[in-house]
Order: C-alpha cells, then sequence, then structure tokens
C-alpha cells in the first residue's frame, strides 16, 4: 500500500458518504455542509490526479462561491420542514433503488466491458505539466479564447436574469 | 499507480448518488444540489481522462462545466426566491401550475 492509494481510499470514502449522507438528511443545511465536504474530497481526488489548478479552483468556485449561495438562499427562505416523499409515497423508494442500480450497472458495464480506447498511462512528469496554472492558462487564451468569451457571455446573462428573476416585483 | 477504473467507479458512484437524490428529494434546493453532485462526477470523469491520455483538453473543459454550473446555481436560486415569494413553499410537488 503506497501513499498514493492510501489517500485515494481516504478521499474517496469521504467523497462518496458524504454524498449519501447529502441526500439522506433532512435539514437543507446539513445537506449543504454535507455537499462542501463532497467537494472537498474530490478536490483531493484532483490533486491525485496532478491536476493542481483544477483542486485549488474547485475549492474556491464550487465549496467557495456557489456552495455559500446555496446556503445563503436556504437561510433566507426558511423552507419548512421536508415530508418525506417515502412517507407518502413508499413505492417511490423501489422505483428509486431500481433507476439507482440501473444506471449504476450501465456505467460499471462501460468502465469495465466497453473499452474502445487502449489507456496507457501517461507518465508522471507530463501529467504534473499539463495541470499547472500556466499550462491551462495557455490553452484557455490561444486554443479555447472563443468558448471563453462565450462562457463570460453566459456569466453575464445569468447574472442580468438573476437580478431580474429575485426582482419584487415583475413589469 | 492507481488503476484508471477506480476513479471511474468513485465518479459512477457519485452519479448514481446525484440521480437517487434527484429522485428521492422533494426539497428544490436539495434536488439543485443533487444536480451539482451528478456535474461534479462528470468533472471526476474529465480529470481522469485528461490525466491518463495526457491532454489537457479535459481540463479545461472543467471551466466551462464550472461556469454552467455557476451560472445555473445564480439562475436556478433566483427562480427559487421568486417561487417562495409567490408561493411560500419549496416543494417540488406543490409547483404544478403548468401541469394539467
Amino acid at each position: 500500500m503506497t501513499l498514493e492509494i492510501i489517500l485515494f481510499i481516504l478521499f474517496a470514502l469521504i467523497g462518496a458518504a458524504s454524498g449519501v449522507l447529502m441526500i439522506t438528511r433532512k435539514n437543507p443545511v446539513m445537506s449543504a455542509l454535507f455537499l462542501i465536504l463532497n467537494f472537498a474530497a474530490l478536490a483531493g481526488v484532483y490533486l491525485l490526479l496532478n491536476a493542481q489548478f483544477i483542486a485549488v479552483v474547485q475549492i474556491i468556485v464550487y465549496a467557495g462561491a456557489i456552495m455559500v449561495l446555496f446556503l445563503f438562499v436556504i437561510m433566507l427562505l426558511r423552507p419548512d420542514a421536508e415530508i418525506s416523499i417515502l412517507r407518502t409515497n413508499p413505492l417511490l423508494k423501489y422505483v428509486a433503488i431500481g433507476v439507482g442500480v440501473l444506471v449504476f450497472a450501465q456505467l460499471i458495464y462501460l468502465i469495465f466491458f466497453f473499452k474502445p480506447l487502449n489507456i496507457t498511462p501517461s507518465d508522471v512528469a507530463e501529467r504534473i505539466q499539463i495541470g499547472t496554472v500556466e499550462n491551462i492558462g495557455t490553452e484557455i487564451y490561444t486554443k479555447y479564447i472563443i468558448p471563453v468569451q462565450v462562457a463570460g457571455f453566459l456569466l453575464l446573462s445569468a447574472t442580468i436574469g438573476a437580478l431580474v428573476l429575485a426582482k419584487k416585483k415583475f413589469e | 499507480m492507481i488503476p484508471v477504473e477506480y476513479y471511474l467507479v468513485l465518479s459512477a458512484f457519485m452519479f448514481t448518488t446525484g440521480v437517487i437524490g434527484v429522485l428521492i428529494r422533494r426539497n428544490a434546493i436539495v434536488l439543485f444540489m443533487s444536480i451539482e453532485l451528478m456535474l461534479n462526477s462528470a468533472n471526476l470523469t474529465f480529470v481522469t481522462f485528461a490525466s491518463f491520455l495526457g491532454d489537457s483538453a479535459g481540463q479545461v473543459f472543467i471551466f466551462f462545466v464550472m461556469t454552467v454550473a455557476a451560472a445555473e446555481a445564480a439562475v436556478g436560486l433566483a427562480i427559487m426566491i421568486a417561487l417562495f415569494r409567490n408561493k411560500q413553499t419549496l416543494n417540488a410537488d406543490e409547483v404544478n401550475v403548468l401541469k394539467w
């Protein structure tokens, strides 16, 4: 057992467990906190994959900005306690389990029995090279400049849309 | 060296968790958080293949996924505020005026 395997198991267990806890907690604030834990564990997995910049952005943008927005809205609205749909409609439990098993089985089938690509792991020096800020910045501002502009426009329209939707009165 | 399948199975498990979350929860904000979980499992797959194939396109793609997730969160939560102002509920089953 190398340190890499131990760290991977640790982060994977935290990620998987916090995901399950996220969908089973009644209190939405607890759900949001477990989702933040999940994002932090994912950032650790990204570090194991030598994607340093993505790991940092994951913490800053997802665990920081987006989840603060979620927590703010939960605390602003204070929704009344959720009546579990599993209690009002017990049949749905079996439907959810069935769909979950089906989706998971499909993904596992794809992963293990369908290999169009012969993946030969790239060497570590190359993997570290592609994850640096320098390399990703160069790629974004040269090869992917038009998609970046489109993404910026999307964010602008989302900002305007959020302002219009959250206004007190519609004209 | 961890095999590529380990990362993919973790990603598949998180995606399934998100799907089940969308099915069993009725709080609209928690539905949103389940969708974020699914987006993140897709991100994990992107990073895995970017790393294992030695191609940075996968890592660049994550920025666009994050942009869309941020835009979705901003607009969606604004819709939820407007909804709560009109109906005083966040239960997705009670919001059915467009259903017939």
